[in-house]
């Protein structure tokens, strides 16, 4: 079994007019046993701007901690928040910075830019920034969330018909792979609020 | 075939361990304590390779302790156990330790928690919690029976159907445990679960 799918992960991320949605399973597994039920793979970077990171959990929470203090120093030094391209740049260079001993992650980041355009992308475990205009996904059901985003998105989607989207390409991809699933954790973002929302799928 | 599990319950976290110390075939003893007891209101139990376990649970005990001297008050439940995640995430590209630790603690208005700390540096805070062989058992016990807010006697009856089911389905299975709890009198040890008494000394005939 490979590395990136020792604890099992989902996450995807989808545009819609104006919002932005990110979504990821709760699974926390070693290989074929199920720890946790409630594990958080997204995390807020700033108000708009989330991550969401797939893979290794070790190498998730590391990294996590990693960029948040980063954010952190950014915020003190320029009395701003990051842009969500920046932050992309920022997560890729650190990724290959460990080119040869890298972080076994891939992750997802989605945020509103300025004038409130939604931002997304997807990279690699070693920094290999992927930007879409609709869709970006990862984790070991990845293969099973491109087929179902690619038949259920459509352009320019309001909020609550991105919400039901994202959840259920997120229900119907995790239900078809066993390392990722019981359950889904849905944050839709748009330029006035933030609704997070936990999924109920098949917890198996 | 190490077997570690733990639970939070109310008003008390308590962790229960095997005590063999095993070499390949041999068994070198039977009453090898692996759950240490960090300071007043935490216990620290430990599963993986013997060395590893000991040099490591023993680090963090005395870092525990010199935070506390230094600083006058203790650590948290969940310091602690973002400290032991940073040492052995630290330490996971240089010289790993293959140490898993179910980490327990009670803290004064937050009350019992438990967290799960892989040997590749994974923290979760969970309600129950097993490493090792014996997890396959004792979770699938503990998934069936548990229930938040157990009394300590509902808890015991539980680890003692764990002990029982590991005990008969495990292979090479362990057959002493030791158990011990935190609530905020403080962390104890609360009982051994014996089959098999080391002797107290042998005689030269």
């Amino acid at each position: 079994m490979s590395i990136f799918e020792y604890n099992g992960s989902a996450v995807v991320a989808m545009v819609g007019k104006n919002c932005f949605a990110i979504a990821s399973d709760r699974r926390l597994g070693v290989n074929l046993q199920t720890i946790a039920t409630d594990f958080q793979r997204i995390f807020k970077i700033h108000d708009k701007l989330y991550i969401g990171l797939s893979g290794l959990a070790t190498d998730v929470q590391t990294l996590y901690q990693r960029l948040i203090f980063r954010h952190k120093l950014y915020q003190l030094r320029e009395e701003r928040d990051m842009k969500p391209q920046t932050f992309a740049s920022l997560v890729s260079a650190i990724l290959y910075e460990k080119r040869f001993g890298p972080y076994f992650c891939q992750p997802v980041i989605a945020g509103l830019g300025d004038d409130d355009v939604p931002f997304i992308c997807t990279m690699d475990c070693i920094g290999a920034k992927e930007l879409a205009k609709d869709f970006v996904v990862s984790g070991t059901a990845s293969e099973s969330l491109y087929g179902a985003c690619e038949s259920m998105y459509k352009p320019n989607m309001e909020p609550e018909e991105l919400f039901e989207t994202i959840s259920q390409a997120l229900l119907s991809s995790v239900d078809r792979d066993c390392l990722s699933g019981w359950g889904g954790h849905v944050l839709l973002v748009t330029s006035t609020e933030v609704q997070e929302r936990t999924l109920k799928g098949r917890m198996d | 075939m190490e077997c570690v599990f733990g639970m939070v319950g109310d008003g008390f976290a308590l962790v229960a361990a095997d005590t063999s110390a095993v070499h390949s075939i041999l068994v070198h003893k039977s009453n090898e304590d692996k759950v240490m007891i960090l300071d007043s209101h935490k216990l620290l139990g430990a599963s993986g390779e013997a060395g590893d376990r000991v040099q490591f649970t023993e680090y963090i005990q005395k870092n525990v302790h010199v935070y506390e001297f230094r600083n006058g008050i203790p650590l948290t439940t969940a310091a602690t156990a973002n400290f032991t995640r940073c040492e052995l995430a630290l330490a996971l590209r240089k010289n790993p330790y293959f140490v898993n630790i179910l980490l327990a603690g009670y803290d004064k208005n937050i009350g019992p928690s438990l967290y799960y700390i892989d040997y590749i540096a994974t923290l979760h805070k969970v309600d129950k919690g097993a490493f090792g062989y014996g997890s396959y058992f004792s979770l699938s016990m503990m998934d069936r029976h548990y229930k938040s807010g157990m009394s300590l006697e509902e808890a015991i009856d539980l680890v003692d159907k764990c002990i029982i089911e590991i005990r008969s389905r495990l292979v090479v299975a362990p057959p002493n445990f030791v158990i011990k709890i935190v609530d905020k009198d403080g962390a104890r040890e609360y009982a051994w679960r014996e089959s098999i008494k080391d002797a107290a000394g042998v005689s030269a005939a």
